[in-house]
């Protein structure tokens, strides 16, 4: 008993320990989302593309897809642009939110560096980005058949990323 | 020292054009006021990691300090205007968490701690007690008060 007692600080620092160790690995800045599980907020915005064509939730449905929230005042949203493409030329549904931008700029954006959405959201007043949650760009959300948000990522999509974040969630929807 | 008074004017004005930018919107009534005081220093700005909405110049925290000056002049009341962030943003936002199964160690924890460290304190002390009171160690047997008497009663002149 005297003995088992004697162990206990060394029980205590391990437990410790473990939580500590976990700790080192962990991404503070990396909210959960609130939104997983719930479908998309309804919203009814124009197009980047056409501004005179307005965008509903309805139209996200039907297919998984990517949404990606991106800005042109976004720098790593640069770095995560050809990545996209990538992604889009392999055949993944991107839907684009161009968050607080000028659609102007996002215009020319897509025109110079390709257009790898399959339809770009205009939210200059940022009114969807507050109600899915958006609090940087780029974020990007895996959407399923219904339009119900799966997965929520934060940061620049990178091609490890996809392979061991994404893509496995992706594709299980897409064969759902 | 021109330089020097230079710099803290500088400083003086960059502070109080921050405090311009929180302190900008007009309200109807001193009640309103004071609440939208209350929620923007209790809520947590979701871009920094320390810091409440109405500290943080992030634009997300522009964004809902315009967001909740719009909802208190209609007139929501502060559990709706917290519920409206906490559905998007999740209790991050929340300086204050809610009880609930995951955050059950958080609230209650430390309370178990103290109990756990006052039942170890009455346990140390009760045991010393118990040996205090034992009459092996500080209580004589009637022989050894008899004993004793004597020897005393020797010493005595």
């Amino acid at each position: 008993m005297k003995r088992l007692l004697m162990l206990l600080p060394l029980a205590i620092f391990l437990f410790v320990a473990v939580f500590l160790y976990r700790g080192l690995f962990l991404d503070p800045t990396e909210l959960p989302s609130a939104l997983i599980g719930k479908p998309l907020p309804a919203f009814s915005l124009p197009s980047v593309e056409d501004p005179a064509r307005l965008i509903t939730a309805e139209d996200i449905k039907g297919k998984p897809a990517l949404v990606n929230v991106w800005a042109t005042w976004c720098v790593s949203c640069k770095v995560e642009h050809p990545v996209l493409n990538e992604l889009a030329k392999r055949g993944v549904n991107i839907y684009g939110v161009n968050y607080k931008d000028d659609t102007a700029a996002a215009q020319k954006w897509l025109r110079e560096f390709h257009d790898p959405y399959l339809l770009n959201i205009s939210d200059a007043q940022g009114s969807l980005g507050l109600d899915l949650g958006v609090y940087g760009a780029p974020e990007t959300f895996i959407v399923d058949k219904q339009g119900v948000i799966r997965h929520k990522y934060v940061g620049v999509i990178d091609e490890r990323v996809w392979r061991e974040e994404l893509a496995p969630l992706y594709q299980e929807l897409v064969d759902e | 020292m021109k330089q020097l008074i230079c710099g803290i004017l500088m400083t003086l004005c960059l502070a109080g054009s921050a405090h311009a930018a929180i302190d900008a919107y007009e309200f109807n009534t001193e009640a309103e006021r004071e609440r939208y005081r209350t929620l923007v220093e209790e809520l947590r700005c979701p871009k920094c990691q320390n810091q409440n909405i109405a500290d943080s110049n992030a634009p997300i925290a522009m964004d809902l300090r315009r967001e909740i000056y719009r909802m208190v002049e209609q007139g929501q009341s502060n559990e709706q205007i917290v519920d409206y962030l906490v559905a998007r943003y999740g209790d991050f936002v929340r300086y204050k968490p809610p009880v609930n199964a995951k955050t059950l160690v958080l609230w209650y924890g430390p309370f178990a701690l103290l109990a756990l460290g006052l039942g170890v304190l009455a346990f140390i002390l009760i045991r010393r007690r118990r040996a205090a009171a034992s009459p092996s160690a500080h209580t004589l047997s009637e022989a050894e008060r008899a004993r004793l008497a004597t020897l005393l009663d020797k010493k005595r002149p």
